[in-house]
């Protein structure tokens, strides 16, 4: 704070320094590459103009994929607008450009199919004079190929198009890559949701974890029981997300080929499930007689049961991924404590005063619902840290804990032998002045200690938005570019990209390239953008 | 409100939520304040269970026949429209119809009872702001010396309508009788280090008249860019804008500002920071800078402004005769800050002066050298001045009238002492570095603030005449600015209108709830201060 006092304007020598980047960014017209960065990428001087009057795509004649493809097809027409996005209308000018055309195969199709746990998403790219090549063994590989060529086109000061000759070969470094939205602190619009998909398709993320109902309310309108969202949302008719809102966010993430990754947390963080469902959640008691608030989930009833199966039942229909995220985290006892019943239920059990066998058991019979829906179960680390018996395919979530703390539960999770997902280094809800995509972007996964066995037992990370300080009013801004540190950190090879200083020049024009698409991502420092944001 | 006080209990069961942990603030309870949503709240509230109605197909805000303000003033009949917006615009217009009702409200009445409304006027330091609002069937009226109290009154009216339960505009019976408590109450907003288009500066004009904030101090030019347009020096912004087309206010532009705020109650103040932070000015205006040395040998860097050139002051008052002329202000505030003394030391030519000057190695009072003589051609121009708190700190001799800004962030008491005690006008922004941001409810730090804890006299603390809140730009831009600032800025502005005793937290979090999606209705993307919902969320993407 001393420091905050003695400078109205703080650190005004590197503010020059960044000025100057800035500045040389955006005279010298050579495009500072692709956001994350790919594995292998080479690039010559010697570059080409491209017009949008003679730009097309175009499927390889051996491409599995071909004219009809809805993913590739839709891909094709966002992708022009977002390679040429100053174009309006055909030129009257008699400037002429080469034709150039992308190329693009596909070795296997599922045009159709939606993008999952094991969707492989290599791609190659190979830029030469008037022709492009993209190969890639899926459409979702082929679908990030075409965000590394839009990112290779840049315009000079008089705003003409080039490409500079390139090779890329590249693929992720972790399978999951994820961004959890909270919709139940705050409700978020669809709308907004829908541009943080378009955002995370621009950073390659590849999952988007919805948080969808918490205590503070329930959104989600289920078929199975309307009164969920019809007494637990903040508002039953303006502040739900329907079944056609839902399938809405589906397809539009599997067009960008994002996974949608449900989270329905039980049996703590459950008070808006109550209102809708009687008997779910625990009466609390004071001495002898009910207070008249309620814990987490009854552990203890079969009604409990029977309503999670059919509830689950509904969203293994709704949510065509393979993994679902039960939550787990946070499990307060006191309410369990003082209830007559769970106490006399822990005492048939033998579970003596051990609550966490209470939670233990209730999990268990959680996981068995989801793993009879054929479903992978995510849960946070609270599960792992306090039960011993749970399924080997299940994904652990690490979300607790200083750096120390999380590298030394990594080891002890892979240890023993489970696949795990790390969050904590990338709380983004949590802000601080200054530029803390630092802090995201120099996150080590894999610097824990283990064998490489258990390295590759963690499949990737998660941004979370947790949604206490957060609307539509700031999401947006609060999120981007913050997030696309962790995405390179999630995407790229780690040495090639551990100099914080040679990725700022890089992110910002990232940042400007943002904007330009109408993604209101904040300044990373002092500085413009060519193309400011044009909304307000 | 309803809602959000069943919502209450539930809030403080999740308030230890996963990994929404440690925040530094607490968080208030939500309760039924007797005051509903106003904000900042009024001097004197007093309001009756008596509910009426409000219909917007026959409401109307109307001239009363006594005031000495008529259709002709524009000021008030652009400012009719845009209550009558606020309050009924979100509604679908029906026909005229008899309300069933027998007790409606269809007429606020307002009367500018003083012979000279202002209407045509800017307003100033001493614009009287007070105002009284009695609202009553079938007519409400809103009685005010001058304009600028009608405009806060407006404002006040239109945040006592409420939707009830089947969303009819609703109404207590009400008296108020409303002054602020500080005259001077701004916010800062730097174009410099992030260009602003003009359309959120006045967004963010439209969210301070909802806060009854009167200034709006622009810190337009600074060492990253000077986006100011100068008739006079068009190579300023030519060469030091950002770009010199898309990144620039042309006079045009700056009019509109200016009258948007006008038509709002709300002074500009520009700041034309001398003699640091003016890198960007040395790029359109040769031999203004100070060229740094190494040893024998110009580094080609410069420093601050060169103060021992008679062609710096004949530069400087040309250039403070067009602003004074473009900002119809009466102050300007002339920065004076954070002057680095390296560039000024390492240059022959300066060190040649400091020794005919008899200035020793004190290059402070060089500074003073300098600003006494931009002082002095700010006075020629009939402006007072505004500078930040070193100018005082280093001895300069000031005019009497000179209004010192207080941003330091250590021993503010002290400073605010010791400014108070020599006399001068007192701006405290200290407290109220809005661009400093941490996670949680930092609103209540801002709020807890006492401007006047200070130890001094009577007369002293009659010497601090307001606050700002200051919004530095080197994180913010048009695309997170408007979310950041409100409604965190609404907290200083209770503080700087309300009186000294408003500080019960839960009472003030309840309104500025509500305050903030009465914002978030009216368009303005003010953030979230905790988990809850509005009604009408933000629409805007």
């Amino acid at each position: 704070m001393i420091e905050t006092s003695l400078h109205k304007r703080r650190g005004l020598n590197i503010a020059i320094l960044a000025g100057l980047s800035f500045v040389f960014l955006h005279e010298v017209p050579v495009a500072q590459g692709v956001w994350p960065m790919p594995q292998k990428i080479s690039q010559s001087s010697q570059r080409f103009p491209l017009s949008p009057e003679e730009f097309a795509f175009q499927y390889a004649k051996d491409s599995a994929a071909q004219p009809g493809c809805s993913v590739l097809d839709a891909a094709f027409k966002r992708y022009f607008t977002l390679i040429f996005p100053g174009y309006s209308a055909p030129s009257t000018s008699t400037f002429r450009v080469d034709p150039f055309t992308l190329v693009v195969k596909v070795q296997a199709g599922g045009c159709e199919e939606y993008p999952d746990a094991d969707s492989v998403e290599s791609y190659s790219l190979g830029v030469s004079g008037g022709q492009g090549v993209l190969t890639a063994e899926t459409v979702w590989g082929a679908l990030r190929g075409l965000e590394s060529f839009s990112q290779l086109v840049y315009q000079d000061e008089y705003d003409a198009y080039y490409v500079n000759k390139t090779e890329i070969v590249d693929f992720p470094r972790f399978l999951f890559r994820g961004i959890l939205l909270d919709t139940s602190r705050h409700f978020l619009p669809v709308e907004v949701i829908l541009k943080s998909l378009d955002a995370m398709a621009y950073s390659k993320f590849n999952v988007f974890h919805w948080h969808i109902v918490d205590d503070p309310s329930f959104p989600y309108q289920s078929l199975s029981f309307p009164d969920l969202s019809e007494k637990g949302a903040f508002h039953a008719a303006t502040h739900v997300y329907t079944q056609a809102d839902v399938q809405r966010v589906i397809s539009h993430a599997r067009m960008w080929g994002i996974r949608v990754l449900p989270e329905f947390d039980t049996p703590g963080h459950t008070q808006s499930w109550g209102k809708g469902q009687p008997d779910l959640l625990t009466p609390c008691y004071k001495g002898a007689v009910p207070s008249g608030t309620f814990g987490p989930v009854n552990p203890t009833l079969n009604s409990t049961y029977q309503f999670i199966t059919r509830l689950f039942k509904e969203i293994n229909a709704v949510f065509p991924d393979s993994y679902i995220h039960l939550g787990g985290d946070e499990v307060s006892f006191f309410c369990w404590k003082s209830n007559p019943q769970v106490q006399a239920f822990m005492a048939k059990m033998g579970f003596g005063s051990d609550y966490t066998k209470l939670e233990s058991f209730y999990m268990e019979n959680i996981m068995n619902i989801t793993a009879a829906l054929n479903k992978t179960s995510v849960v946070w680390q609270d599960v792992f840290d306090y039960h011993e018996r749970i399924p080997r395919d299940t994904v652990l979530h690490v979300w607790k804990g200083t750096t120390a703390q999380y590298r030394q539960e990594l080891s002890r999770m892979t240890e023993a032998g489970y696949r795990v997902l790390l969050a904590t280094p990338w709380y983004l809800n949590h802000i601080s002045y200054g530029q803390d995509w630092k802090d995201a972007y120099t996150v080590e996964p894999l610097n824990f200690t283990g064998t490489e066995e258990q390295k590759k037992l963690v499949i990737g990370g998660e941004v979370c938005m947790w949604g206490e300080y957060v609307d539509a009013t700031n999401l947006t801004p609060r999120l981007w570019p913050r997030a696309s540190a962790a995405a390179e950190r999630l995407w790229s090879d780690e040495e090639q990209t551990s100099s914080v200083s040679e990725a700022y020049p890089r992110l910002a024009e990232f940042r400007c390239r943002l904007l330009r698409r109408g993604i209101q991502a904040e300044p990373l420092y002092v500085g413009y953008c060519k193309h400011e944001l044009k909304a307000l | 409100m309803d809602a959000l006080l069943k919502f209450a209990a539930l809030l403080f069961l999740v308030t230890a939520c996963q990994g929404r942990h440690e925040s530094l603030y607490s968080t208030p309870n939500l309760i039924d304040s007797a005051y509903g949503s106003l904000w900042p709240l009024p001097q004197k509230v007093q309001t009756s269970p008596a509910v009426f109605s409000l219909s917007g197909a026959s409401f109307q805000i109307v001239h009363s026949s006594e005031s000495s303000a008529g259709p002709n003033c524009h000021l008030l009949q652009n400012a009719f429209r845009r209550y009558f917006e606020y309050m009924f615009g979100f509604m679908k217009k029906q026909g005229r119809y008899k309300s069933a009702l027998a007790s409606e409200v269809s007429e606020l009445q307002v009367w500018i009872t003083s012979t000279d409304s202002e209407c045509d006027d800017y307003p100033t330091v001493s614009s009287d702001e007070s105002y009284e609002l009695s609202v009553d069937q079938p007519i409400a009226v809103l009685k005010a010396a001058k304009v600028w109290g009608a405009l806060r009154g407006l404002e006040t009216f239109s945040q006592l309508v409420y939707e009830d339960a089947y969303g009819a505009k609703s109404i207590n019976k009400t008296e108020i009788a409303d002054f602020p408590r500080f005259a001077h109450r701004g916010i800062l907003l730097d174009s410099s280090r992030h260009f602003l288009p003009v359309k959120v500066i006045l967004a963010n004009l439209e969210a301070m008249a909802m806060n009854k904030y009167n200034v709006f101090h622009w810190h337009i030019v600074d060492d990253h860019s000077f986006p100011y347009q100068s008739p006079t020096f068009p190579d300023l912004s030519q060469k030091g804008a950002y770009h010199p087309y898309t990144h620039i206010y042309t006079p045009t532009d700056v009019k509109m500002v200016i009258e948007f705020a006008r038509m709002r109650g709300i002074r500009v103040v520009s700041e034309f920071d001398t003699p640091g932070h003016t890198l960007s000015w040395g790029k359109g205006q040769m031999g203004l800078l100070t060229p740094c040395y190494s040893g024998d040998t110009p580094t080609g860097t410069f420093g601050p402004v060169n103060p021992i050139l008679n062609s710096t002051y004949e530069f400087m008052t040309q250039f403070f005769k067009e602003v004074s002329s473009v900002f119809p202000d009466a102050y300007v505030h002339l920065g004076g800050d954070e002057v680095d003394f390296t560039c000024w030391k390492s240059n022959p030519d300066i060190q040649k002066f400091m020794s005919q000057q008899g200035f020793g190695q004190d290059y402070s009072k060089l500074e003073s050298y300098y600003i006494q003589k931009i002082l002095d051609i700010v006075a020629a121009t009939n402006k007072g001045y505004m500078v930040w708190q070193e100018v005082f700190d280093n001895g300069v001799k000031l005019r009497p009238d000179t209004v010192v800004e207080v941003w330091m962030g250590y021993n503010v008491e002290e400073e605010l002492q010791n400014v108070t005690a020599a006399g001068y006008t007192t701006i405290l922004s200290a407290p109220w570095y809005l661009d400093y941001i941490s996670y949680g409810q930092d609103w209540q730090k801002y709020y807890k603030v006492e401007p006047l804890s200070f130890k001094g006299t009577e007369e002293q603390k009659k010497k601090v005449v307001g606050g700002e809140a200051c919004l530095w730009g080197e994180y913010v831009d048009a695309t997170n600015l408007t979310p950041r600032l409100w409604p965190r800025a609404s907290a200083v502005a209770e503080r700087l209108w309300s009186d000294k005793d408003v500080t019960n937290i839960d009472d003030a979090y309840s309104r500025l709830t509500q305050h903030r999606c009465r914002m978030v209705q009216r368009g303005i993307p003010a953030e979230p201060l905790f988990v809850g919902h509005c009604d009408h969320e933000y629409k805007g993407l």
